[in-house]
C-alpha cells in the first residue's frame, strides 16, 4: 500500500493521504477497501482545496454525502486526488499543485479534470476512486488511464459536499479497475439525499445483477455524428472491431442520428461557465481560503480572486459573466438551453425508438502529450463525445476497449435517464469482449 | 407644488416567522450572539446546497392569498448575482421572472408580485476600529418581497396602504411585521408629475426609512425635492436616495450602490416549485377572516360605529378578545366599550369572567366606578368578580338610610351649593350625586341618591 501510494506521488496524483484511516464500521460491502476521493469532494480531515490556490489547505468542516456513504460500507477514505482547478480542464494540468502524469505514460496526461482519480486506479493505488463530472471529467480520463469510469444520470447521487462547478450539469462519478467494481462503487453512493433537492427518489437496483444480461437482448445505437471523418482512424477501426463482435454475440447494432449533437460543445461552454461564474462568487475572502487585503474591499476581492484562481478558471468566470449579462442574456444563455433541449430531445428520440443504449468512442484521440494541447479551444474539443450526456442528464460509462500505439482508449455507453442497469449489462459485454 | 402629483409605488420586504431558515436548517432566533445561526448551507462553504423550507412556501402562499395573488403552480427561484461582504454565495437566492405570485389588491392599490427570497446577513461597520465585521445569523431567513403598482398619489395614501398591508399579515399571521426588528422593509419608488399629466415622471428609489412616519416624511421630502428640481427646469435623476431621520431629509446613495447588473437565472441547484391546485385551495380555505371582511362583520352583526370597529379591528387579540366577551356577556355595545379601553398585551381576564363583571354593572349591582377597581384587582389576583366586589365591599348600597347619612353629611360639608340646590339652581344636582357617590367609595346607587335628592 505504501509504495503504492509514493509511487502515486511521484505522478503527483495524491494530493493528501490519510495513511491512519481506519474503516469506521466492522463490516460493509466496501470494508476495508481503500477509495480515493477527487480534491472537489467535501471530506473531513484531509484537505478539500479543488486544485486551486484559493482553496489551499481549506479542510471542510463537514463531510460529502457520497463520503459518508462511503464510510457506511466500511470504505477506508484513503487520499485526495490531484485535478483540474475546479474541475475545469481536460488534462489535469491546471491544477495550482502541478500536473498529474499517465501512469500508463509518464510523459502524457492522465485527463481530466478527475485525472488524479483515473490516474490512482490505474497506477493500482486503490481499487475504486471517485470524481466529478461536468462534461467527461470522468469518462475521458477514465479512456486515457484505461480504466473504467461512470457518469451516472443527473440527479443519481447526491451533489451535497461536492463543490459545485455548474450545477446544472455536475454529477459525482466513480472510476473502477473493473466493470463490476465500478457498478458495486455505484450502488453504494447511489440514491435520493434530502440535502441535494435535485437528487432522485428513485430506486437504486443491484446494478451487478447486470453482468447476467443476455448481450443478445440488446439493441445498441451507433449514433453517426460521433463517428466523423476526422476521427483518429486507429480508434474508428478499434470501434467498429468491438460493434462487430457484439453483433456477432447476438446484438442488433443500428445506426441512429442525434442531429444537435455539434452544437454540444458551444453550448455546454456557455452554460457550464454561465453557472460557474455564480458558484464561484463565494471564494471571496471573506469567510475561508485565501484572502489578499487590499485597500477597501473591492481591492480585496481583485486580490484574492486575481491570485487564487488561475488562468482557465478566470477565462470561465469572465465568459459566464459575460453570457449572463444584461443585454446577452437572451442571445447566450437562453439560447443556449433552447438548444441544450433540443440535443436532450435527440437522446429521448433515439431512446423511444427501441435503442436500449448508445455505443460511441469515448475521446477523439488517446491521451496527448503534457503541454501538447494549449489552445483552450482545442481542449475543450475533448469533450465533444461527453458532454452530451451532461447537457441531457443521461448515464454514461467508459469501458477499456483495447490500445493504439500502447496508449489505452474507451469505448463508451449512454444509457436512458436512470437507465444504469442496462448501461452497466452493455459495459459488462464490452468489458468481456 | 399644487400643480404636481406625487406616484408611490412600494417594494416591501417581510421576514416569514419561520423556524428555520429559507433553504438550511439553522434557527431563525433573533437576537443570537453573532453567526450562531449558521450551517454550511447559509455560511456558503464549499459543497453547500440549497434544500428548500416547506413551512416558508405555506406562508409565503398565505400571505399572497391574503393579499389576492393570484398563486402560480409553478414559479421559478433564480440567482440574483452581487459581491457583498454578507452575501454568503455571492448570489441571493430570489425569484425573478417566474414569481410565486402575481396581481393581487390591497386597500385600493394593485400588487404586482409576491415573491420569495433569502435575507442576507450583516455587515457590522462600528464596533472594529479599521475593520468590518459580519453576522450571518440573518442570512438565509426567508422573506417574501410584495411590490405594489404606483398607484398611491400621496404620502398619506403610501402611509394606509403599510398601514393596512401590516394588519392582514398580522391576520394571517405569516411575520411579526416588525419595522424596528427589520422583519418589516420599505423601499419606495416615487416621481412627481404635472397635474393631469398621464405619463409617469423619472423615479428614485427612496431607501432607508425605518418606521410608517419615516416612510411618509421620507416620500414627502423627496415629492418636494423633485418638483423643486422640475420647477427648476432640471431634469429628475433616476437615483437611489437614502433617507436620514434624523435630520429630516433625503440624499443620494453613494453612486456605486446603484446600476448592478445582478445577471439573474433560473438557479440550477433547486427545481421548480410546484404547487398542485389542492395544497393551494387548503391553504386558502384555512385563511382566518381579514380585517376587511371583519370591518363589515361588525357593522352588521355588532351595530358598532365606524371608530369603533376601526381600533377593534386593527389589533387581532383585542379584536378576538372582544368578540368572545360580546358573546358570553349577550351586549356587543358594553362589550366594545370596555374593550377599547384595554391593551392586546394585558388580556390577563378571561372574557367570560369580563362578561360577568360587565353584566353586574348591567343589572345595577355595582357601579361603573366600582368595575374598574374590581377589574384591576380580577388583574392581579385572578379572582372573579363577584367574590372581589364583596371582598372590597364595592356593591352598590340601596337602602335608603345609609344614603341619606351621606347625603346629610355633604349637606353639612357644602353649605352653599346645597343651599343653591334647595333654591332651584338643579344643575347642582349632579355635582352633589357626585360627591354622594365620592364620599360611598363609588358603591352608593347614584338612582336612588338622586330620586333621595329630589324629595328635599
Amino acid at each position: 500500500m505504501n509504495a503504492n501510494f509514493e509511487r502515486a506521488a511521484g505522478l503527483n496524483i495524491i494530493l493528501a493521504e490519510d495513511r491512519d484511516a481506519r474503516p469506521s464500521v466492522d463490516e460493509g460491502p466496501l470494508y476495508d477497501v481503500p477509495v480515493a476521493i477527487k480534491d472537489n469532494i467535501a471530506t473531513l480531515r484531509m484537505p478539500t482545496s479543488c486544485g486551486s490556490r484559493i482553496l489551499e489547505g481549506y479542510v471542510s468542516p463537514y463531510e460529502a454525502t457520497v463520503v459518508s456513504r462511503l464510510r457506511a460500507a466500511g470504505a477506508v477514505i484513503a487520499c485526495k486526488t490531484n485535478m483540474d482547478e475546479f474541475a475545469m480542464g481536460s488534462s489535469t494540468e491546471h491544477s495550482a499543485f502541478g500536473p498529474a502524469l499517465n501512469p500508463v505514460d509518464r510523459t502524457r496526461v492522465p485527463g481530466g479534470s478527475s485525472g488524479g482519480s483515473a490516474a490512482a486506479v490505474a497506477a493500482g493505488v486503490v481499487p475504486i476512486a471517485f470524481g466529478s463530472e461536468t462534461g467527461g471529467s470522468v469518462r475521458q480520463p477514465a479512456a486515457f488511464c484505461g480504466v473504467v469510469g461512470v457518469k451516472p444520470t443527473y440527479g443519481r447521487v447526491s451533489r451535497f459536499g461536492l463543490v459545485a462547478f455548474a450545477s446544472s450539469l455536475d454529477q459525482v462519478g466513480v472510476f473502477g479497475k473493473t466493470v463490476d467494481d465500478a457498478a458495486l462503487a455505484l450502488r453504494i453512493i447511489a440514491g435520493r439525499d434530502p440535502m441535494d433537492a435535485t437528487s432522485a427518489d428513485v430506486p437504486v437496483p443491484d446494478y451487478r445483477a447486470a453482468a447476467t444480461r443476455p448481450v443478445s437482448t440488446l439493441t445498441i445505437g451507433r449514433p453517426i455524428e460521433y463517428f466523423p471523418d476526422a476521427l483518429d482512424p486507429a480508434i474508428r477501426e478499434r470501434c467498429d472491431e468491438v460493434l462487430d463482435r457484439l453483433r456477432e454475440q447476438g446484438a442488433t447494432i443500428r445506426d441512429v442520428s442525434l442531429p444537435h449533437s455539434g452544437l454540444a460543445i458551444p453550448v455546454y461552454y456557455i452554460i457550464a461557465p454561465a453557472e460557474a461564474s455564480s458558484n464561484l462568487a463565494r471564494f471571496d475572502g471573506v469567510r475561508y481560503g485565501l484572502r489578499i487585503t487590499g485597500e477597501g474591499l473591492t481591492a480585496m476581492y481583485e486580490a484574492t480572486r486575481s491570485k487564487g484562481f488561475g488562468t482557465e478558471v478566470t477565462r470561465r468566470i469572465l465568459l459566464g459573466t459575460y453570457v449572463l449579462s444584461a443585454g446577452y442574456y437572451d442571445a447566450y444563455y437562453r439560447k443556449a438551453q433552447q438548444v441544450r433541449a433540443l440535443i436532450t430531445e435527440d437522446f429521448r428520440r433515439v431512446f423511444a425508438s427501441g435503442v436500449d443504449v448508445l455505443f460511441t468512442p469515448t475521446t477523439p484521440t488517446p491521451a496527448f502529450k503534457l503541454g501538447a494541447v494549449s489552445d483552450p479551444y482545442e481542449m475543450y474539443l475533448n469533450d465533444i463525445f461527453t458532454c452530451t450526456a451532461n447537457l441531457a442528464g443521461n448515464a454514461a460509462i467508459s469501458v477499456p476497449i483495447g490500445t493504439v500505439n500502447g496508449l489505452p482508449i474507451g469505448g463508451q455507453i449512454i444509457a436512458p435517464h436512470f437507465g444504469e442497469q442496462t448501461m452497466f449489462a452493455a459495459a459488462y459485454a464490452l468489458e468481456r469482449l | 407644488m399644487s400643480n404636481y402629483e406625487m406616484v408611490v409605488g412600494l417594494e416591501v420586504h417581510v421576514q416569514l416567522k419561520t423556524k428555520t431558515k429559507a433553504f438550511c436548517d439553522s434557527p431563525t432566533t433573533f437576537g443570537a450572539e453573532p453567526n450562531v445561526n449558521t450551517c454550511p448551507v447559509c455560511l456558503a462553504l464549499p459543497g453547500a446546497l440549497p434544500v428548500l423550507n416547506a413551512h416558508a412556501v405555506e406562508l409565503a402562499v398565505r400571505a399572497a392569498l391574503a393579499l389576492g395573488c393570484n398563486v402560480h403552480r409553478t414559479s421559478i427561484f433564480a440567482r440574483k448575482n452581487y459581491f457583498y461582504p454578507d452575501l454568503p454565495k455571492g448570489y441571493q437566492i430570489s425569484q425573478y421572472d417566474r414569481p410565486l405570485a402575481t396581481a393581487g389588491r390591497l386597500a385600493g392599490v394593485g400588487i404586482t408580485r409576491v415573491h420569495m427570497e433569502e435575507d442576507a446577513g450583516k455587515s457590522i461597520h462600528d464596533r472594529y476600529t479599521g475593520a468590518t465585521a459580519i453576522d450571518l445569523n440573518r442570512a438565509g431567513v426567508p422573506l417574501i418581497e410584495i411590490v405594489s403598482e404606483p398607484d398611491m398619489r400621496s404620502a398619506q395614501e403610501a402611509r394606509r396602504y403599510l398601514q393596512t398591508l401590516k394588519q392582514v399579515l398580522e391576520y394571517v399571521d405569516v411575520s411579526d411585521v416588525d419595522m424596528e426588528k427589520g422583519s418589516l422593509r420599505v423601499d419606495a419608488n416615487v416621481s412627481a408629475r404635472r397635474m393631469g399629466e398621464t405619463k409617469l415622471g423619472t423615479k428614485t428609489e427612496v431607501k432607508n426609512m425605518n418606521t410608517f412616519s419615516g416612510v411618509e416624511k421620507a416620500l414627502e421630502a423627496e415629492f418636494v425635492r423633485q418638483v423643486a428640481v422640475l420647477e427648476s427646469g432640471g431634469r429628475v435623476v433616476q437615483q437611489t436616495m437614502l433617507w436620514d431621520g434624523a435630520k429630516g431629509e433625503v440624499r443620494p446613495a453613494r453612486s456605486k450602490e446603484e446600476s448592478h447588473d445582478y445577471r439573474y437565472f433560473p438557479e440550477p441547484d433547486l427545481p421548480p416549485l410546484v404547487l398542485s391546485d389542492s395544497y393551494i385551495e387548503e391553504i386558502r380555505r384555512a385563511l382566518p377572516e381579514l380585517p376587511d371582511a371583519r370591518r363589515t362583520r361588525y357593522r352588521e352583526q355588532y351595530a358598532l360605529s365606524d371608530q369603533e370597529i376601526d381600533e377593534l379591528v386593527a389589533d387581532q387579540p383585542l379584536a378576538a378578545y372582544f368578540e368572545e366577551t360580546a358573546t358570553a356577556l349577550g351586549d356587543a355595545k358594553s362589550a366594545a366599550n370596555w374593550v377599547r379601553g384595554m391593551s392586546s398585551s394585558a388580556l390577563a381576564v378571561r372574557p367570560a369572567q369580563l362578561a360577568e363583571l360587565l353584566a353586574m354593572v348591567k343589572k345595577g349591582v355595582i357601579s361603573h366606578t366600582a368595575a374598574k377597581t374590581i377589574f384591576d384587582d380580577m388583574e392581579k389576583s385572578g379572582e372573579r368578580a363577584e367574590r372581589v366586589a364583596d371582598r372590597l365591599g364595592l356593591r352598590k348600597v340601596g337602602d335608603d338610610d345609609t344614603l341619606r347619612q351621606w347625603i346629610v353629611e355633604v349637606k353639612a360639608e357644602n353649605p352653599t351649593e346645597w343651599a343653591r340646590f334647595v333654591a332651584g339652581e338643579t344643575k347642582l344636582q349632579k355635582l352633589l350625586v357626585g360627591l354622594v357617590m365620592k364620599k360611598s367609595k363609588g358603591k352608593a346607587d347614584p338612582q336612588r341618591v338622586n330620586e333621595l335628592l329630589l324629595l328635599h
